[in-house]
């Protein structure tokens, strides 16, 4: 018996690659196959089937409309795991037809009319094409999709701001407006504290530490990972606080972003200072100088979000403290591994621990995964983990065997997790890992944190009482859980 | 006030584009949201997807398509007479000229069915005395061709149009503007599939020695000519959608001209059968109406309003409003459709004619709805009719004042495509059509649906922005 990859090619049949992906991982979750992948025959996505090795001469003919079921396994199985995964597809939804009133589902923007905000998330290839048509039919737009051009940002953005409209992203994965929950966000109490972000998952932790300190948020502005770079100059932000300036439900301003290019913080700033509220600064991990009385720079999420509680609430805001940790590590264990989901935590972990390695370098599905010496942090979120699988905020399933991974290196002192909560987040992020963490014991301590609120639909408290109980230590926030770890094993913060 | 701040001060109303899921949290929270039913625009050709982009609501060409579409609704066609071909085309009258269906093509590219034509049409005008000489008459240069559509003709299949033939005249009285099309010969063996043997040439005299003049004469001793915009209004209410459908239409015009042709004698009785055994008689005409309403959108500039669509065995062609004279062709495609039997898709030859100057004009395959018996070439339900019908309108313009479906709650046909929401809703033009051999003479072997291929469409849309 051998292994063979197949293909089968469905001809002008689109589906949404989430489907795909999905029926893919319940066939790959199988034991009798060795890998499987559902998806449209663009270039791109038959150099993925190519390198895997699913790709054969009837999936090279495959075009962009085409769907292409590839699935390898021993050889009198192959046909009918194929046969099957067809099944699969035609179980879904039946494509929209004529309703019992003439009407059927619209296939473009231009067929909706009236509606003033639009969500993107389509493939970064088509996603500046559908965020212009957004704004021209005079949308704002939250843009999910990455891989975007920055040429095509500005253009976005330059045609927004014609318009008196707001472009989100591209890479915005947060947004809430008007209390109304756009991509991954969290179920926080409304208030006065307007957030504009670039950084989202920043963004999200900023507003759940906000909301556990007893203020709430106004609205929360994603502006995309590159708005803060030196060609798209703050755009989106600087427009976005122009209407948090000018809005009477905001008394406090949170600008969170990765450290921007100089002139672009400089021109920030600028703009902070001519505000008549009160704005927190964080470009996270930059000691700012405060440029005007009502300007406060922040260092870290968690300092950003206690002075942002209390301009709001008007006293003076203590972070809370992490948990005291009775065990030392045992001797040997020396290394902190972060397997985080969230990038902006990534971000913060490396800036904070200070020589950490961000990446394991080469790395291929499904073999053992090997961990360079020393801290290491790394962001499951970026392109090299995601490619042809849903991220690991959605599915935890990659995560959990890094997590697994880094427990069973020998010199792995402290595992490191974030578990982020809200809309778009899997159902149960704490149960999935919980497991891995329980195999923990005896070894390495797992220091976890929660970005997260009571409201949110997970229930923070059950994934609190789930990560105590496989074992690890729970921190207050992502800033607090990082210095907990560098306590432990003696590293600068 | 920007419109973020009238955002952040009035209420959310979101569309999602993509993943479905980011739709849940915004419909809990109590927001309307409406997921699109989206697929990468233009075949998934990003260069064409950022252009259609850029033309999205754009003022030139709003303003030009509200005028082209109006100029289509507002057309009328009446038919005046039947005469022959040179005598309403002039350039027919001057030289060795064959019109034909389709964007432009020459004797060496044409595929069998209209080689067959060719070699009959020119037999049958004298140019040669038998088939052979015929072929070799046609590859010497010594015959031109034409399409048919650059003389304000129309002509099913092969669409040959010699200079005998007999056509009709339709005119829009309000404009003057004339349209043409050829007579139809009857189902099985027929020049416009390439049948070019004895029996099919000896028809075909009798058409040009009597159908014609008898119709003519017939057509001007009534007192009010026909007029063939509520011939297809009341044919549509009769279950044809006047494509592959026509019965009702034809049954309609030999009620109006039965009186008219008994006065002509026996050759008028003789005529009246010929109808009564062409269930496809009204086609033609029916065609020529549409070329008339399409052609009164032509030459707006910027307009992206379709204002043709015509095959001619071998490639697809469109052209459109803001795009004058100029044609865009991709290969055409083979019709998905039902054969007779002994023959199969690989008998058929690519789509051919000009008998989707119907779908271009709102009927035909976008009035569908009407003609639930038609869907039945593909084995489809009468609520596939429908859908079909619907989706059309997500591709048009407009809907035609005229033309009521009685299934869709008498709403008119949806009319006047343009080609903008052809690539951004990915659904081609829906054409019905019926299917040649693709040797010469064997005839229609099939009929069925054929969908518009998207290239030519992408290809316009870079000739409407160069325009601007």
């Amino acid at each position: 018996m051998s292994l063979v990859a197949k293909t089968r090619v469905k001809r002008n049949a689109y589906f949404d690659s989430v489907v795909l992906m999905r029926i893919a991982a319940g066939l790959t979750a199988r034991p009798e196959v060795d890998d499987a992948s559902l998806m449209m025959g663009t270039p791109a996505n038959k150099d993925i089937l190519r390198e895997a090795g699913l790709l054969d001469d009837a999936g090279s003919s495959a075009g962009p409309n085409d769907l292409v079921i590839a699935v390898r396994s021993e050889d009198n199985l192959v046909d009918g795991l194929l046969a099957e995964a067809e099944t699969g597809l035609t179980a879904l939804p039946a494509p929209t037809s004529a309703g019992e009133h003439g009407t059927r589902r619209p296939r473009a923007l231009a067929q909706v009319a009236g509606a003033n905000l639009a969500l993107i998330s389509t493939p970064g290839a088509y996603a500046a094409a559908e965020a212009l048509k957004a704004l021209k039919l005079g949308m704002h737009v939250f843009l999910f999709s990455d891989n975007v051009p920055v040429e095509d940002e500005v253009m976005l953005k330059e045609e927004a701001s014609h318009r008196g409209l707001l472009v989100m992203g591209p890479d915005c994965g947060t947004a809430i407006i008007n209390g109304v929950p756009l991509g991954f966000a969290n179920a926080v109490r409304r208030g006065d504290i307007g957030l504009i972000g670039a950084s989202g998952t920043g963004s999200q932790e900023i507003s759940c530490l906000v909301d556990a300190g007893g203020a709430g948020v106004s609205q929360l502005i994603g502006v995309g990972s590159h708005d803060l770079s030196e060609k798209v100059g703050a755009r989106s932000m600087l427009f976005a606080f122009e209407a948090l300036d000018a809005d009477p439900a905001t008394k406090v301003i949170v600008l969170v972003s990765k450290p921007p290019a100089p002139s672009v913080a400089q021109k920030v700033m600028e703009r902070a200072a001519r505000s008549e509220k009160q704005v927190v600064v964080n470009f996270i991990g930059s000691k700012l100088e405060a440029t005007a009385p009502n300007v406060h720079p922040a260092t870290t999420l968690a300092e950003a979000a206690g002075i942002a509680c209390g301009l709001s609430l008007g006293r003076t805001m203590h972070a809370a403290p992490a948990p005291p940790v009775a065990t030392r590590v045992a001797g040997g264990r020396t290394a902190i591994r972060a397997i985080f989901s969230g990038g902006t935590f990534a971000y913060e972990a490396s800036l904070l621990l200070g020589d950490v390695k961000t990446s394991i370098g080469h790395w291929v599905s499904g073999h053992p995964i090997a961990f360079p010496p020393g801290h290491l942090v790394l962001d499951l979120g970026a392109d090299q983990f995601t490619v042809g699988r849903p991220h690991p905020m959605i599915d935890p399933t990659l995560r959990v065997e890094f997590v697994r991974a880094a427990i069973q290196a020998p010199d792995t002192a402290v595992v490191l997790l974030d578990v982020v909560l809200g809309t778009g987040s899997a159902d149960d992020p704490a149960g999935a890992l919980a497991p891995a963490i329980r195999e923990a014991e005896g070894g390495p301590l797992v220091i976890a944190f929660v970005c997260g609120t009571p409201g949110d639909r997970q229930s923070l408290a059950a994934q609190h009482r789930e990560l105590s109980e496989a074992g690890a230590v729970l921190a207050p926030s992502s800033t607090a859980a990082v210095q907990l770890a560098a306590d432990l094993v003696g590293a600068r913060v | 006030m920007s419109g973020l701040d009238e955002l952040m001060a009035g209420e959310l109303k979101a569309v999602n584009v993509g993943l479905a899921s980011f739709a849940e949290p915004i419909a809990a929270a109590g927001v309307s949201v409406i997921t699109l039913d989206w697929r990468p625009p233009a075949l998934g050709d990003a260069d064409a997807a950022m252009r259609l982009a850029r033309l999205m609501n754009d003022e030139r060409i709003e303003k030009a398509n509200a005028t082209a579409i109006e100029l289509v609704l507002a057309a009328q066609a009446v038919l005046l007479d039947v005469v022959a071909a040179r005598e309403a085309i002039p350039a027919l009258a001057e030289g060795r000229l064959l019109l034909h269906a389709g964007p432009p093509i020459e004797w060496e590219h044409m595929c069998g069915p209209m080689r067959g034509a060719v070699a009959g049409a020119i037999v049958l005008e004298g140019w040669a005395p038998d088939l052979v000489r015929a072929e070799e008459i046609a590859a010497s240069g010594d015959v031109r061709f034409a399409p048919c559509h650059h003389h304000d003709a129309v002509g099913p299949m092969a669409g040959l149009i010699s200079p005998s033939m007999p056509v009709y005249v339709l005119e829009d009285p309000s404009t003057g503007r004339r349209a043409y099309s050829n007579l139809n010969e009857g189902i099985g063996k027929a020049l416009r599939f390439g049948a070019n043997d004895d029996e099919v040439l000896t028809k075909l005299r009798w058409m040009v020695a009597e159908v014609g003049p008898t119709l003519g004469a017939a057509l001007r001793s009534l007192k009010e000519p026909i007029n063939m915009k509520s011939n297809i209004a009341q044919a549509l209410q009769m279950g044809d959608e006047c494509h592959n459908r026509n019965v009702g239409s034809t049954s309609l015009w030999s009620r109006q001209l039965a009186p008219a042709l008994a006065r002509q004698g026996e050759a008028g009785v003789r005529v009246l059968e010929f109808m009564r055994d062409n269930n496809h008689f009204a086609l033609n005409a029916n065609m020529a109406a549409c070329k008339l309403m399409t052609a009164a959108g032509e030459g707006v500039p910027h307009s992206t309003l379709v204002t043709t669509m015509a095959r001619n065995g071998v490639d697809f062609g469109i052209r459109v409003s803001g795009c004058g004279e100029r044609w865009f062709v991709t290969p055409a495609p083979v019709p998905d459709g039902l054969y007779f039997p002994g023959y199969g898709p690989e008998d058929a030859n690519p789509d051919l004619g000009d008998s989707a100057i119907t779908e271009t004009a709102g009927i035909g395959g976008f009035a569908m709805a009407a003609a639930p018996a038609v869907v039945g070439f593909v084995g489809g339900t009468p609520a596939d009719a429908m859908a079909y019908t619907v989706e059309m309108a997500d591709i048009t313009l407009a809907r035609s004042r005229d033309f009521q479906l009685p299934p869709l709650g008498f709403l008119g046909s949806p009319t006047g495509i343009d080609l903008r929401k052809v690539l951004d809703t990915g659904s081609a033009p829906v054409i019905d059509t019926g299917i040649a051999h693709r040797r010469p003479g064997v005839g229609q072997i099939g009929a069925g649906i054929a969908r518009a291929p998207i290239a030519c469409f992408v290809e316009a849309l870079a000739a409407v922005e160069a325009g601007l």
